[in-house]
């Protein structure tokens, strides 16, 4: 160059800029509630947390991992090394050839990237995302140029004004994009604010293979409950939104955004994003709300603001309300940010500040309030079900191996007879087991997913002190809810350790029924004969599945009856929603189709005859589909149906 | 001129648990005063101010509620309408029918009697109120209503052919004043020797259907009966009437 001075300067000064924008977009986010993270463990955990746990998410996708790494390890490298080079003037060759390396390896991803660009699909954003190829390749050539003559391949001053000219746009230009965008809300933002997400997650039990699915209680009593506004949000919670790459692998997983209801997670963070920096969604690029007209709102007419109400001009309820809590999306998301988190924080403060759970909610949580069921049926018909099944009360037993934990699939004539096969399997392998009867309560899982957490923590708490009277070592439940609620959600109010340490102080085994029935198949206690039907598939359940890693019980079982599972495309870690979860079923917002309709669909597409599952809400969403369809059991049905020995 | 309106409300009982909650026709009495003059509304109970069913009541935006303290055992009606005569009210709100205690059922009656009001029974409705006149609908069997325009000031009795009562916050209900007012009660002579038991359902009578098809059932279990033996009295004498009554118990073996 013939400037010597130009580059460095030109460096300096954007970076100096990029730590301004750092600093305030710091500021925006402390703007947040408090919350406690380890600022110094989570710093240094950071790289592994990069480098192992975000990567095992895009993993998945190995076009982009590879290209991913190949960039952004690239930039990471050629940024640090242009730094030595250009700007301390270490003018070492072999430091010269290095960045030359690191920049052809950036080059050669970012080509990828702008070739994925050249027709992407739907659940990319579009608009300043389809110029930070172009951005990447600037900055590569860029530099590129400008180092050859210091690796001694071209002569000092090449090229001459014209060249300096070129290439001095060229470094404005790109290093524009790759820090000064990274954090004035450019597309790098990502990287930024990504790497800062990894480091003080909410959540970081999730990292190192971990899962962490339980809500976190609401504090009752306080100035808001719940999230009106972007502030009342954790600190943390605003910097994941930031975080996000509109990359849109949740959007394509979210059953409530395929079924058309006005639902999209990437739009949903990026309305975060709106309402903690302030503005309007007006520059957002990527597929808007569904519509069930067609029409919907017109990019720009969110509005949001750290102090605005959220559901007051930026999102509306409905949007809130049609999350299933399926967390297909948590799941996807390759910057680990917990959409369902931040939903039910919303309807916390629409249920107990406002008063407005949409349709059948206000009577579903009256009743559980008044009835401990949501249906509002008499507390004392809740064990009428097992009139005939002689099984024993924890009011007389007191002390038991399993306590059966029925769930309100009790007062329902379909999942009674899942909890009848349950039962009799049990029996089968002389299971010492009891329930608690009328004692028990609902799990309090649909009033927490609707947002009364107060109904649930009174719940939860009320359950505890009930099971705190008994010993047992396990709980076995047919319902993944309350499995869930039991194993995940009950530990923040049992600070007497009715289930941390139970009565043997080594703590209550929490258990799905098939966790358990697989525990007896493989010892030998149940002798089943092969199943001869037809083809089988299963549906994971999302509170089986993604809430509590079961994803390999339900299938064992079934291959111990000789069943050759037809997986489902979205299957695993990827099944799709059957509906029910979330309080969707109870708010039910209109969409173009039904979910279920959609999960019949996967199903009929194996061309099963039969789909085992594992959960009476799915079993009744499913079997809500109209006939012709597959049948629809539960794999305690099926394995009934198989059981060697009549039972007496 | 602005217009006053009182709702009172009680403790309800579930009817499948039995537990204390907000009285579902007490309820819909605070909906419509909500409706009539918004958070301008008073609501009133007589009992004990810690109890936890009126945050219940305050959840649905109250800003606050009055509590005449007091023990179970006392009388609400005295002191009601003691506190009624010292405000400038105009309407009062209640429910039909009580829940526990005597919650609403009779307190309308005796408290116009004390006060020497009217009472209107069974509304659904309050259309407006203009010129110290309210336009009121009352609930008749089948979804009918009745147009009455009322003078006031009166007793309102809410049917449950009214507006339901909109969701219970539980931050509303929280924060909401709770004012505890002293009051000198009398012990409620007559209600000490009352006895309580569960309500059972009036045993029906069998009708006989021979519908063979889902749509003949469902047609007989909604058409309105066709008895055809009623009768329509309005221009025979009271004591014509009271016997054309008596007969039908008679007949029904309701009194032998
Ligand atoms: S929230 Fe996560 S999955 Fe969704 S677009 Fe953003 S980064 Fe991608
Ligand atoms: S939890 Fe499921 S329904 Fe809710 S936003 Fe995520 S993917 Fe969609």
């Amino acid at each position: 160059m013939v400037i010597d001075w130009l580059p460095s300067v030109l460096i300096v000064t954007l970076l100096v800029l990029a730590v301004i924008g750092g600093v305030r977009r710091a500021n925006l986010w402390r703007a947040g509630q408090p919350d406690k993270v380890n600022i110094v463990a989570g710093l240094l955990a950071m790289p592994k947390r990069y480098l192992h746990d975000l990567h095992h998410v895009v993993e998945r996708d190995k076009y982009m991992s590879r290209i991913h790494v190949a960039t952004a390890g690239g930039f990471v490298l050629s940024m640090a090394l242009v730094i030595l080079v250009h700007v301390f003037g270490v003018g070492h060759q072999l430091l010269a050839g290095a960045l030359l390396v690191a920049l052809v390896l950036m080059f050669v991803g970012a080509l990828f990237i702008a070739k994925r660009r050249f027709n992407p699909p739907s659940r990319l954003s579009k608009g300043p995302w389809m110029r930070l190829p172009k951005s990447l390749l600037t900055f590569a050539v860029t530099f590129f140029v400008l180092t050859l003559p210091m690796a001694g391949v071209l002569p000092e001053g090449t090229g001459g004004w014209l060249l300096t000219i070129v290439l001095s746009i060229g470094i404005v230009l790109s290093l524009s994009e790759m820090l000064f965008g990274m954090t004035w809300g450019g597309p790098m933002k990502h990287a930024f604010a990504g790497a800062l997400h990894l480091a003080f997650h909410r959540r970081p039990e999730r990292f190192g293979g971990g899962r962490s699915t339980g809500l976190k209680p609401a504090e009752l009593g306080g100035k808001v409950h719940g999230v009106a506004k972007p502030s009342d949000f954790k600190w943390n919670q605003l910097l994941g939104f930031d975080a996000c790459v509109q990359c849109g692998k949740c959007e394509a997983m979210c059953p409530a955004f395929a079924a058309g209801q006005p639902l999209n997670p990437k739009k949903l963070i990026q309305d975060m994003v709106v309402g903690l920096a302030g503005g309007t969604d007006a520059n957002y690029a990527g597929s808007p709300y569904p519509a069930a007209d067609g029409k919907g709102k017109a990019l720009g007419e969110a509005q949001g603001g750290i102090n605005n109400v959220i559901t007051a001009g930026l999102i509306d309820a409905d949007t809130l309300w049609s999350c299933t809590t399926c967390r297909a999306c948590v799941e996807e998301c390759p910057m680990m940010i917990e959409h369902v988190d931040a939903i039910v924080d919303m309807r916390r403060f629409l249920t107990m500040e406002k008063g407005k759970t949409p349709n059948k909610g206000a009577e579903i949580l009256e009743n559980i309030i008044a009835t401990d069921n949501p249906n509002g049926h008499s507390p004392a018909s809740r064990t009428h079900w097992a009139a005939d099944q002689n099984l024993p009360l924890m009011k007389e037993k007191k002390v038991v191996d399993v306590l059966f934990w029925v769930s309100d699939g009790a007062f329902d004539m379909r999942s009674q007879r899942i909890l009848r096969a349950f039962v009799s399997l049990m029996k089968a392998a002389n299971v010492d087991v009891a329930i608690l009867g009328d004692e028990e309560r609902d799990s309090g899982d649909v009033a927490r997913r609707l947002g009364d957490d107060a109904t649930f923590q009174s719940l939860a708490k009320r359950n505890l002190a009930t099971l705190s009277q008994y010993e047992f070592n396990k709980i076995v439940t047919t319902d993944p809810h309350a499995y869930h609620c039991l194993r995940n959600e009950y530990g923040d109010f049992d600070d007497d350790g009715v289930l941390s340490k139970g009565a043997s102080g080594q703590g209550v085994e929490i258990l799905h029924h098939t966790t358990f029935l697989n525990q007896l198949v493989q010892q030998g206690l149940l002798k089943l004969d092969a199943f001869k039907g037809g083809k089988v598939t299963y549906h994971d359940p999302c509170y089986l599945g993604r809430y509590n890693g079961e994803y390999d019980a339900p299938r064992e079982l079934l291959r111990s009856l000789g069943i050759e599972i037809a997986e489902m495309e979205r299957s695993g870690f990827r099944s799709r929603c059957c509906g029910g979860g979330g309080g969707a079923p109870i708010t039910d917002i209109p969409g173009e189709r039904r979910i279920a309709d959609m999960r019949m669909e996967d199903v009929i597409a194996t061309s099963a005859e039969l789909v085992a599952v594992g959960c009476q809400q799915c079993t009744a969403m499913l079997e809500g589909v109209v006939e012709p369809r597959p049948v629809v059991k539960d794999i305690a049905e099926i394995l009934v149906g198989q059981l060697a020995e009549e039972v007496h | 001129m602005s217009l006053n309106v009182v709702s009172l409300v009680s403790v309800g009982r579930h009817p499948q648990s039995g537990r204390a909650r907000r009285a579902d026709q007490d309820g819909r009495a605070v909906e419509l005063g909500l409706k009539l003059v918004a958070k301008a509304l008073s609501v009133v109970h007589v009992g004990d101010p810690d109890d936890p069913v009126l945050r219940q009541y305050a959840g649905m935006g109250l800003p606050s509620m009055t509590i005449l303290k007091q023990d179970k055992s006392i009388d609400a009606v005295p002191i009601l309408s003691q506190f009624l005569q010292q405000e400038k009210i105009d309407i009062v709100l209640t429910g039909v029918r009580a829940e526990s205690g005597e919650s609403s059922g009779m307190v309308p009656y005796l408290l116009a009697h004390a006060l020497g009001w009217p009472v209107v029974a069974r509304v659904a409705d309050i259309v407006s109120v203009k010129d110290g006149e309210a336009q009121v609908l009352l609930a008749l069997p089948r979804g009918q209503r009745r147009a009455v325009s009322v003078k006031l000031p009166f007793i309102a009795s809410v049917d449950h052919a009214a507006e339901i009562a909109r969701q219970s916050a539980f931050a509303l209900g929280l924060r909401a004043s709770i004012e505890s007012v002293e009051s000198v009660g009398e012990v409620d002579r007559i209600r000490v020797d009352w006895q309580e038991s569960v309500a059972k359902s009036r045993p029906k009578r069998l009708k006989t259907v021979k519908a063979k098809t889902a749509a003949e059932r469902f047609k007989a279990a909604t058409a309105k009966p066709e008895g055809g033996t009623g009768k329509v009295m309005k221009n025979e004498t009271p004591k014509e009437k009271a016997r054309a009554i008596f007969d039908l118990l008679l007949e029904e073996k309701v009194i032998r």
